[in-house]
C-alpha cells in the first residue's frame, strides 16, 4: 500500500504520559514531509486524540497495554495507523457532540472522534485478528 | 515530562489562571484541580489567559465544559483569553465560540465582569 515509500514506528503503553512522546514523533516525519505548519498541528491533535481514545476506551484506562503506531508516506498522502488490541470502537453508533447539551448535563469528551473526521482527509476503522486499527490519511 | 503548568494570579475579584505548554488528556487534571480549588474558595469569575498555551487537545476542552454550568450559575463565568491562533482553532471547530466568552486581551475579560 505505502509503495516502498518511508514507513516509521512507535509503541508505546496504553497511558497518557505518552502523549507528548507520540505527537513529537508524528510531528517530526510530518514535517520532513514538508506539510505546513496548520496541517502539522492538525496531524499532531488528530493522533492525540486517537491515542486518547484508545487508552480510554479500548483499554479503559489500563495502563502497559501495547499500542502501536505506525506513519508512512509517498508521493500523495501521509498515513498514519494506531493499533489496539482493546475493546473496538464501533463507528456506526458514533454520534456527534452536541456540545450546548454535554455542557448543560456537565459532562465532557465524545469530541475526540469528532476532531478526528474534521482534522483528516480519511479515516478508517478495522478490525483483524483481535487488533483494532485507526487509520488516518493526510492528502499531500 | 515537560509541558504545562499552571499560575494563579487575583486582579480585584477576579481570579487570572496563567496558563502554559501543552494541555492534553495527561495535563487536563492540573487545570480541573485549580479550577475546583477556585470554586471551593467561592471565586467565580475567572479568566483564564491562553497566552503561552501552546497546545489544547479535546481533553483540555472538557474540564472547560465539566465547569462552565457550576460557575455560571453561581453568578460567575470563565472567560477565555489571548489564544494563539491554532488553539482557538480547535475551539472553534467545536462550536464553542458562541458558548463561551473568548477574548483577544485580558484586560477586556477582566472589565467585562
Amino acid at each position: 500500500m505505502t509503495n516502498g515509500s518511508n514507513k516509521y514506528q512507535l509503541t508505546v503503553d496504553s497511558s497518557t504520559k505518552h502523549l507528548a512522546e507520540v505527537r513529537d514523533f508524528v510531528a517530526e516525519h510530518a514535517q520532513s514531509v514538508g506539510l505546513s505548519e496548520k496541517e502539522i498541528s492538525e496531524i499532531r491533535l488528530a493522533v492525540d486524540e486517537a491515542y486518547t481514545n484508545i487508552i480510554k476506551h479500548a483499554y479503559k484506562n489500563t495502563p502497559s497495554r501495547p499500542v502501536q503506531i505506525e506513519l508512512g508516506f509517498d508521493h500523495s498522502q501521509l498515513w498514519i495507523s494506531i493499533m489496539d488490541q482493546g475493546e473496538s470502537f464501533k463507528p456506526d453508533e458514533y454520534k456527534a457532540p452536541d456540545i450546548l447539551k454535554r455542557i448543560k448535563n456537565k459532562q465532557r469528551g465524545g469530541m475526540g472522534v469528532f476532531l478526528i473526521q474534521k482534522l483528516m482527509d480519511q479515516v478508517q476503522y478495522n478490525r483483524k485478528g483481535g487488533i483494532n486499527e485507526i487509520r488516518m490519511v493526510k492528502n499531500l | 515530562m515537560k509541558n504545562f503548568s499552571i499560575a494563579k494570579r487575583q486582579i480585584n475579584d477576579v481570579s487570572v489562571l496563567d496558563v502554559s505548554g501543552e494541555l492534553d488528556a495527561h495535563t487536563a487534571s492540573q487545570l480541573e484541580n485549580s479550577l475546583k480549588s477556585l470554586i471551593d474558595d467561592q471565586r467565580f469569575r475567572i479568566v483564564v489567559n491562553c497566552s503561552r498555551l501552546d497546545y489544547i487537545a479535546s481533553a483540555g476542552l472538557g474540564v472547560f465544559m465539566a465547569y462552565i454550568e457550576d460557575v455560571r450559575g453561581l453568578g460567575g463565568d470563565i472567560k477565555l483569553t489571548n489564544m494563539n491562533d491554532r488553539v482557538y482553532n480547535v475551539f472553534d471547530l467545536l462550536g464553542f465560540p458562541t458558548l463561551y466568552d473568548i477574548l483577544d486581551d485580558e484586560k477586556e475579560a477582566v472589565e467585562g465582569f
